[in-house]
């Protein structure tokens, strides 16, 4: 038995040592907001933080994991940096398909951690490792700078029925 | 109550929706579809389909047509016919009916539909239940906006019956009934049973444009909340108690078929729990995926090689080629008037690649077949024609075929195909317990119904002032709407997609020839609807091509089709509009150069600006994308710009990195290595700007991307003087000796 400390709570997991944490997270732990894309690391849906740092948990064996605390989109939201990019993609409606959006957003969020104020060349680095097959990247971009700034960049949507 | 003798009004929606069709693919299926009553497709009113479809949703005290359902707690489900899979059109269909019915996006619960050609049918391609094509705005627009008025005014007439009021005295908004004169009030839930028992109305009043309160804003996407924090089920995330999990092999080779497998490793591994066969594949079952998947690596596989053996893309090439000179041609387009006599001719060659879908969401469906039944979870494009393969391999009536349908990661056409779910349900019937069927990335694009392969021989005779007064344009391919949809096929076989934007040119040409050759590709390579369709192909051949006769006739590259366009056209307009909005004729750096491509796919009108700057290595760096748009009215401004600066992207990764090629009858490229995709640092700025209208609402989805390789290739001419006859760019040596001039590539 293998314990994970995911979203905060421990998690008993019989798996072997070799199994990548994006197959434990989904077929074991039951969270699939993680998601499969490429199976080599090279389209960052699968994108989870190890304490706090971005990884991409298709190529992570749940072994080398040891202690260090894992978060996932489903629990990004608790983080302060989380519910900015959260409430910024929101704000631009960034989402199309939003299948890469979990990992989109669990890069943000670690690029926000530990560059607050970021520039495009630091979002370029941060985010280059996550594709968008819909074309995201213009309102990617925008919301990033929104969630690090507090101002406004493109076109804000309206949510019906919200005081104008 | 039956709707069918509500003839006058179907009648009415038809010919809006022929208005609106534009030209091509939808009006094939419109003309091919007939006219007839055996003609069937969603409706404002209640349909015989409906009772049954109300009763297995419980019987809501009030639903009035196949869109809206109320409780008697006063809430309201919205039921979507078309498939949400990035393109927002679940946010534009609420929009379009709780702006009729008098309620807001925030009061409605959205759902997807159950399948139903009958009563969720698209009236653009012929009624199935089917998203693509860019249809679903255009064939819902009078259709949707007539349901919802339908709605609202049954509950109006309920809510008067029960104050002894004129209807016409009350009004509604944000989900509330008020009687203006007598100021009383309440909301659906009060009157849903009443409303249920009344008679539907004959006639409806539409709002004025001028009356919207939904449409034309920027409302939130419906399913934003959920997409940004893992909470959105696609079909990959489906649950279901018991369910196991299967990875999976088809033959490499198009058209191979599986011979011995050794599994004697497979079967070791902790977790495997089956190996599955069919003839041209084997999946291993496991506890979870990564067992699975372990287990495949670990089968000894024999594949028998195949009829496509020794095929490689030359030989398609040099196929179309010879189909080209030898015909026979179908014509697309007669020319008026006589052939010109003198004049400059220029001629050229333009080879179109074929192109992998590659959804972010790798294919997928989960399974379980039962005696008798079989219950199928998975996100799709064509959830009827799901129901009807699954129902043909079990030999079980369609009504015996569960679907849940899912959110899609994707489509661009590649889930208008049934391929994935049908080679589940094969394997699922071998088996007792639901099992979910992942390809992986590599089974995903090794495995693809691609885009076709194109041969374009283009010429045109420039008369004194540098103007075409002869085109020819003769287009070699093979059919994805003579597999697709036979039926849809003109008399003489003529593929209306094929032709489309080609025999429709924005140009006033009169001695115009258009023609197409159909050349069928070898059994296995299967070609397959790709985002942007016969747009995507000849927009990128005749834009590049008017390029080159404006560059012939020496005239700036926006004069040259402006001066040939109709004065005062929407194609004129989204011209006028990028050029501007691009500084048009601006000084730029060294080595960069602008491009500009126009056309009007889809009922809609678009023009894309390029910048590009290549660097002496030849690598191309993409500065800026300005795309004028005029789509008609626009249901979410947000949405349209959305799918613009997406659709251009899209287009872009394609037309920069795209092409799948074949070795020894092998799929040569695998995953996002060698199948690239635009990243976020290599995206040039992407402005779009909307041409305001009063036009029917055209389509979005594809729009952007059709038009994205024209403008790139003649951004790319303009900066290096090398002009391309074929994609990906990549491979076209770009590089620039010391001197300035080309290298012989």
């Amino acid at each position: 038995m293998t314990t994970l400390r995911v979203n905060g709570e421990d998690r008993e997991v019989d798996v072997p040592g070799d199994m990548p944490l994006l197959w434990v997270l989904r077929d074991v732990v039951g969270l699939t907001g993680t998601k499969f894309g490429c199976g080599i690391a090279q389209c960052g849906a699968c994108t989870v933080h190890l304490d706090g740092k971005p990884v991409r948990s298709c190529q992570l064996p749940v072994s080398s994991i040891g202690g260090r605390a894992i978060t996932t989109i489903e629990g990004i939201g608790t983080t302060p940096e989380g519910q900015k990019v959260q409430q910024a993609w929101l704000a631009l409606d960034v989402v199309q398909c939003g299948y890469c959006q979990s990992g989109q957003i669990m890069s943000a969020a670690a690029l926000l951690a530990r560059t607050p104020s970021p520039s495009d060349a630091d979002i370029d680095a941060a985010m280059a490792g996550n594709i968008c097959r819909c074309g995201t990247y213009v309102r990617i971009r925008q919301a990033i700078h929104q969630a690090a700034t507090g101002k406004v960049f493109g076109l804000q949507v309206i949510v019906d029925g919200s005081p104008a | 109550m039956n709707t069918r003798t509500n003839n006058d009004r179907f009648d009415a929606g038809r010919r809006t929706a022929l208005k609106s069709a534009g030209t091509g693919l939808a009006v094939a299926f419109l003309w091919t579809a007939g006219m007839g009553p055996a003609y069937a497709a969603m409706n404002a009113r209640r349909q015989d389909a409906d009772p049954a479809v109300a009763a297995a949703d419980g019987n809501p005290p009030f639903a009035p047509n196949a869109f809206i359902r109320v409780g008697a707690d006063g809430k309201v489900r919205l039921v979507m016919p078309a498939a949400e899979m990035g393109q927002a059109i679940y946010t534009g269909i609420a929009m379009m009916l709780a702006e009729e019915l008098g309620i807001g996006l925030d009061q409605v619960a959205i759902e997807h539909s159950p399948p139903s050609d009958a009563l969720y049918g698209q009236p653009l391609l012929g009624g199935g239940q089917i998203t693509g094509g860019s249809t679903s705005t255009r064939g819902q627009w009078q259709v949707l906006r007539e349901a919802g008025a339908v709605a609202r005014e049954m509950l109006i007439a309920a809510a008067a019956a029960q104050w002894h009021v004129e209807p016409s005295g009350c009004t509604v908004s944000r989900g509330i009934i008020t009687h203006g004169p007598s100021g009383r009030h309440l909301g659906f839930g009060t009157v849903a049973t009443a409303a249920g028992k009344l008679p539907q109305p004959a006639t409806v009043k539409l709002k004025e444009r001028k009356d919207f309160t939904l449409i034309g804003k920027p409302l939130r996407r419906v399913d934003s909340p959920d997409k940004i924090n893992g909470g959105t089920q696609f079909g990959i995330d489906a649950k279901v108690p018991g369910m196991k999990i299967a990875a999976v092999r088809t033959s490499p080779e198009l058209a191979g078929k599986l011979g011995p497998v050794d599994d004697s490793a497979a079967r070791k591994i902790p977790g495997v729990i089956d190996v599955l066969k069919l003839d041209n594949a084997v999946a291993v079952v496991g506890e979870h995926y990564w067992a699975a998947q372990r287990g495949l690596e670990s089968l000894d596989i024999t594949w028998l090689p195949g009829v496509n053996a020794k095929l490689d893309t030359q030989a398609l090439i040099d196929g179309l080629k010879k189909s080209s000179r030898d015909g026979p041609a179908l014509v697309g387009r007669k020319p008026k008037g006589e052939a010109p006599t003198g004049g400059k001719q220029v001629d050229a060659e333009y080879i179109t690649p074929m192109l992998a879908h590659a959804p972010m969401e790798p294919l997928n469906a989960t399974v379980h077949v039962t005696p008798g039944k079989c219950e199928i979870w998975t996100g799709t494009q064509v959830p009827t024609r799901v129901v009807a393969e699954a129902s043909r391999i079990c030999g079980i009536p369609a009504d015996a075929v569960t679907l849940h349908t899912q959110y899609l990661g994707g489509g661009f056409g590649r889930r208008l195909e049934t391929d994935q779910v049908e080679q589940a349900v094969a394997f699922a019937r071998q088996v007792s317990y639901p099992v979910k069927v992942i390809w992986s990335r590599e089974e995903d694009i090794r495995n693809d119904r691609v885009r076709p392969l194109y041969f374009d021989r283009i010429s045109a005779t420039l008369g004194d002032d540098g103007r075409p007064t002869a085109w020819h344009h003769r287009i070699t391919s093979g059919t994805v709407l003579g597999r697709w949809m036979p039926g849809a096929l003109g008399k003489d076989g003529m593929d209306s997609d094929a032709i489309e934007c080609a025999a429709d040119l924005p140009y006033s040409i009169d001695y115009a020839l258009v023609e197409w050759i159909r050349h069928d590709m070898p059994p296995g390579l299967v070609v397959g609807w790709w985002r942007g369709v016969g747009p995507t192909h000849n927009l990128w051949v005749i834009e590049g091509f008017v390029d080159e006769l404006a560059h012939a006739a020496g005239k700036d590259p926006v004069a040259y089709r402006r001066a040939m366009m109709p004065k005062g056209s929407r194609a004129q307009g989204v011209l006028d509009l990028a050029a501007s909005k691009i500084g048009w004729g601006s000084p730029l750096p060294a080595r960069c150069g602008r491009g500009i491509a126009v056309g009007s796919p889809f009922g809609s009108h678009v023009c894309l600006a390029m910048e590009v700057e290549v660097s002496p290595e030849g690598v191309v760096k993409l500065r800026k994308a300005v795309a004028a748009v005029d789509n008609g009215i626009t249901i979410n401004p947000s949405s349209v710009k959305a799918q613009i600066e997406g659709g251009v992207l899209f287009g872009l990764s394609a037309a920069m990195f795209n092409g799948i090629t074949l070795e020894k009858g092998v799929i040569e490229q695998s995953n996002f290595n060698d199948y690239r995709n635009l990243r976020i640092n290599e995206v040039p700025l992407v402005e779009v700007h909307q041409v305001e209208s009063d036009e029917v609402p055209g389509g979005i989805g594809e729009v952007g991307t059709a038009i994205a390789a024209p403008a790139l290739a003649n951004a790319i001419f303009a900066a290096t003087g090398i002009r391309l006859h074929q994609l990906p760019v990549s491979r076209t040596s770009l590089a620039q000796s010391n001197d300035g001039k080309e290298d012989a590539a």
